[in-house]
This record gives C-alpha cells, structure tokens and sequence, in this order.
C-alpha cells in the first residue's frame, strides 16, 4: 500500500516537459509562419527590388536586386518571361496568417511573463553567461555531441538565447517594419516609419529579418531531427516528457 | 488517468467555450459597427475585417504623411493602364473639354461638372505617397477638389455610408467609406507636381486616396455614386479589386 500510494504521487508529479498553452501557440505560430514566409515570397516576386529610404521604383537605383524574373511585365529583370502573378491571394493570406501570429503572440508572451515561463524556462542562468560555459556549449555543438540527458529536459544557453532574440527582438522588428509599410498606419504613427529611413527601408529590413526567421526554423528544425524526432515532436504535441518536477 | 485530467480537460472546454463566444460577440459588434470590409466573407475575411476594424478605430482621423518639394520622386512612374480606347483619344483630342464627371445616387442635387468647373473648385495641393501593391512607391505633388467639397455641394445624405467611382476604364472601379470620402486628403486630383496630371498618371480626373495602395487610386474617373449598400455594384464585394482576388481595404 505505501509503495503504491507513493508511486501514484511520483506520477502525479510527472509534468509535461511543455506545458499546453506552449504547444498550442507553438503549432498556431508555426502554421502561420509557414504561411507568411511563402506568400511573402510570392509578393516579393511581383517586385524583386530593394531600395532604402523612402520611395523607390524602377526608374530608381535599386539598394539590390534579387536575380529572379519578376510577375510583373514593368520590372526589367533580364529574363524573357514573366512569372504567374498570384500577388492577390498571397496578400490575403499573408495578412490574415500576421494577425493569427500577432495575436497567438501576445497569448504567449502575457502568459510567459504572468507565469514566470520566461524566467525559468528561458533566461540563462548567470552561470551559462560566462566565457567559460559559452565556449564549453558552443564547443560541444561544434563537435556534434549528442545532448546530455540533463540537457533534454532543459534548455541550453544557446537555446535560450536564439528563442529570447526569436521571440523579443527578431518577431517585433517583423511586425513593425511590416506595418511600417502599411500608409493607414504609417499616417497615424509616422514616427514608427521615419525611425527606419522610410517606408522602402521598412520593406527592405522586412525582407532581412525574414530571412534571419526563415534561418532560425531551418536550424529549428535540423536540431529537432538530430536531437531526437520523436521525441521531441511528442514533447510538442502532447506535452509528454518524463521530465518530473517538485524532486528537491 | 494519465496526461489528461478532468479538470485540464474543463479548463480547456471553458476557454474554448469562452473563445468562441468572444469572436462571435466581436463579429456582431464589427456588423453592427460598419467595421466589416464587403469583401469580409469567405476565407480571408476574418484577416480583412480585422485589419479594416483595427483601422478604422485607431485612424479614422489621421492623415497620411506628406513630404518636402525636395522629396518629390523625380521621375516619378507611372504604371501600366489597359490601353485607353477610342472614347479617351477623342476626348483628349478635344483637350478634354467634353469630359465630366457625374455625382449620383444618394445626393440631393445629382450633377455633372467638367474638368474646368473641378479646377475652379476651392482645391488642395499636397506632396504625398504613392504606393503600389507590387511593393514600389514614388512621391508627388497631387492637387484637386476635395471630394468632400464635392459631396457637400451636391448633398450626400446622411444615410450615405460609401462613394462607388467608376472610370473610362470599365474594368477598373472602386469604393471607399465615408471616413476615407470625406477625409481632407481624399480629392479629385486634376494637377500633379505644379502642372496638369498628365495622362499616364490619370489624367485629366483621378481620385486620390493617399491613405490606401496606389490602386484604389483610380485613374479617368467619370462618375461617383454616394450608396448606403455596395451589393448592388458589380459582384457585390465593393470594386472591381476583389473580383480580381485583391483587398477591398488597402490600408494594409
């Protein structure tokens, strides 16, 4: 009886190595991720052109130009031919896929900083920040260890400090230069516009941390496959981990 | 019972529950409000009536920035039109003497003005944006009528929640709401960068709505329709924009 009772109370213990607003804001953000990268690809296409400042066309001298052919006849791209235009859907969906993300964003983040998941799961300790400890993760990254079992259930320094600049620095400066471009908000906060060096400027560092975003799900991705597929995708999707708390 | 629990499985009930009578009671207030776009249904709507709702709440009133002579795009570019027809070449041959515009619908006094009687209207002149969808931009002088001015001599009236603009061009019409209509910005420019507005530019008539994309912007303007219901123009979803699979709203 004891030993039974006691093991009934280990398992109560047992708590999900993600908790289910994690999982469910993760899959939602991941969904709409997806979906803005490839319609804001699609949009780019309609004019492969960066400028800085504020205004830019084709008879202006372009910051840099991506070589591909453009969806659009006016764009001189050097190519013959001009790609399928599918700028009105894309539009759409990239919109409606922003609001999903902003939203299930501040869902996340107020219920981060009301329950301390921040704090615990993502701040490095002051430890970890220290030449040593860097250089020791950064080393064993380097040499492709497999991760440690005291590891998998917690995240490591680099970790933390990729989703903390993913989630504080590189997700508001997406939205902000997004909606920078906007001219309904650009007229009721034209200070959110001229802090970037003009509307073109926005669009052009839009598409810059984009690609910081699209790199950080490639190494997401790669480092969920190397650290254990399955594992780690049941962890995401039901929250089942053997990671037992309350132990002191 | 292990993974979930009973009062997991409430809580998540209770939220969900809570969810979805949230979004419902926040569509009937968007209705009630006039805050859903006509091109509010079907998959994107929800994204639409959003971006639309949060606009017309935090910026009903603010005007679109405008700029410095030295900042006017020198050359600025003007998009490709569907080629201009018979109709337009005499009209133009003709200085555009013949050209009206008509105001119909739900005004007091419908009329019809030529361009010389828009250019002796009290008029504004401002430096701003021009911004195309396709992400390229350029800035410019535009001076015209305000449309306010417009719908105040031909008395708009007050039921009236949209102006519908159609132009030479059968394909290309658009609306906009009473908020963008009688905004100081929104005019029927007939001049740009101290001159006439040349004809690739619109010329001689375009509505300029500096605070939506380039292409609510419509070029060769004829008529404005002031209506209280958009069902009743082409497929019912505000302009020819969303028929093409374009935003109605493009505030962005």
């Amino acid at each position: 009886m004891p030993d039974s009772a006691a093991a009934t109370a280990r398992v109560m213990r047992v708590r999900a190595r993600h908790g289910a607003v994690v999982r469910v804001t993760h899959w939602i953000t991941a969904v709409a991720f997806l979906a803005l990268l490839l319609t804001g690809l699609e949009i780019v296409i309609s004019h492969p052109r960066f400028y800085w400042g504020e205004t830019g066309n084709v008879l202006s001298r372009p910051l840099f130009k991506i070589p591909i052919p453009a969806s659009r006849v006016t764009v001189p791209t050097g190519y013959g031919y001009v790609m399928p235009d599918q700028n009105g859907w894309s539009r759409y969906l990239h919109f409606e896929s922003a609001w999903a993300a902003v939203i299930t964003g501040l869902i996340y983040v107020i219920f981060g900083l009301f329950t301390g998941h921040f704090r615990r799961n993502l701040a490095p300790g002051r430890a970890d920040l220290t030449f040593r400890a860097l250089s020791s993760v950064v080393a064993g990254h380097l040499r492709l260890r497999r991760v440690s079992e005291d590891e998998a259930s917690s995240y490591n320094v680099l970790q933390r400090v990729a989703y903390l600049l993913v989630i504080f620095v590189l997700f508001p400066l997406v939205i902000w230069t997004g909606l920078a471009m906007s001219p309904a908000v650009a007229s009721a906060i034209p200070w959110a516009v001229s802090v970037l060096g003009g509307q073109q400027s926005a669009r052009t560092i839009h598409f810059f941390v984009s690609i910081a975003l699209a790199l950080f799900l490639l190494v997401h991705v790669a480092m969920v496959c190397v650290s254990g597929f399955r594992s780690r995708m049941r962890a995401m999707l039901t929250g089942g981990g053997a990671r037992e708390v309350g132990r002191t | 019972m292990s993974g979930i629990s009973r009062r997991g499985l409430i809580t998540a009930g209770v939220a969900v529950a809570a969810g979805a009578s949230g979004v419902g009671v926040a569509a009937s207030l968007a209705r009630r409000y006039g805050l859903v776009p006509p091109d509010g249904g079907g998959v994107y709507g929800a994204g639409e009536t959003l971006t639309y709702a949060a606009q017309r709440l935090l910026t009903r009133h603010s005007l679109a920035r405008e700029f410095s002579r030295s900042q006017i795009s020198r050359p600025p570019f003007a998009n490709v039109v569907d080629p201009l027809g018979e109709d337009f070449k005499r009209l133009q041959a003709g200085g555009f003497a013949d050209w009206r515009l008509a105001i119909d619908g739900m005004v007091a006094a419908p009329a019809s003005f030529s361009v010389a009687e828009i250019r002796a209207f009290p008029w504004r002149s401002q430096i701003t944006h021009l911004q195309c969808e396709e992400g390229w931009s350029y800035i410019a002088e535009w001076i015209g009528a305000p449309l306010s001015h417009i719908l105040h001599l031909t008395g708009a009236l007050p039921q009236a929640r949209y102006v519908v603009y159609r132009s030479l061009q059968p394909d290309w019409w658009d609306s906009i709401d009473m908020a963008d209509a009688l905004h100081p910005q929104t005019i029927v420019a007939h001049g740009m960068n101290g001159g006439e507005l040349p004809v690739p530019f619109g010329g001689p008539l375009r509505l300029r709505v500096p605070r939506q994309l380039g292409y609510k912007s419509v070029k060769y303007i004829t008529r404005l329709t002031v209506t209280d219901d958009l069902k009743r123009f082409g497929k019912g979803l505000g302009s020819s924009a969303p028929e093409g699979g374009y935003a109605w709203y493009a505030g962005m």
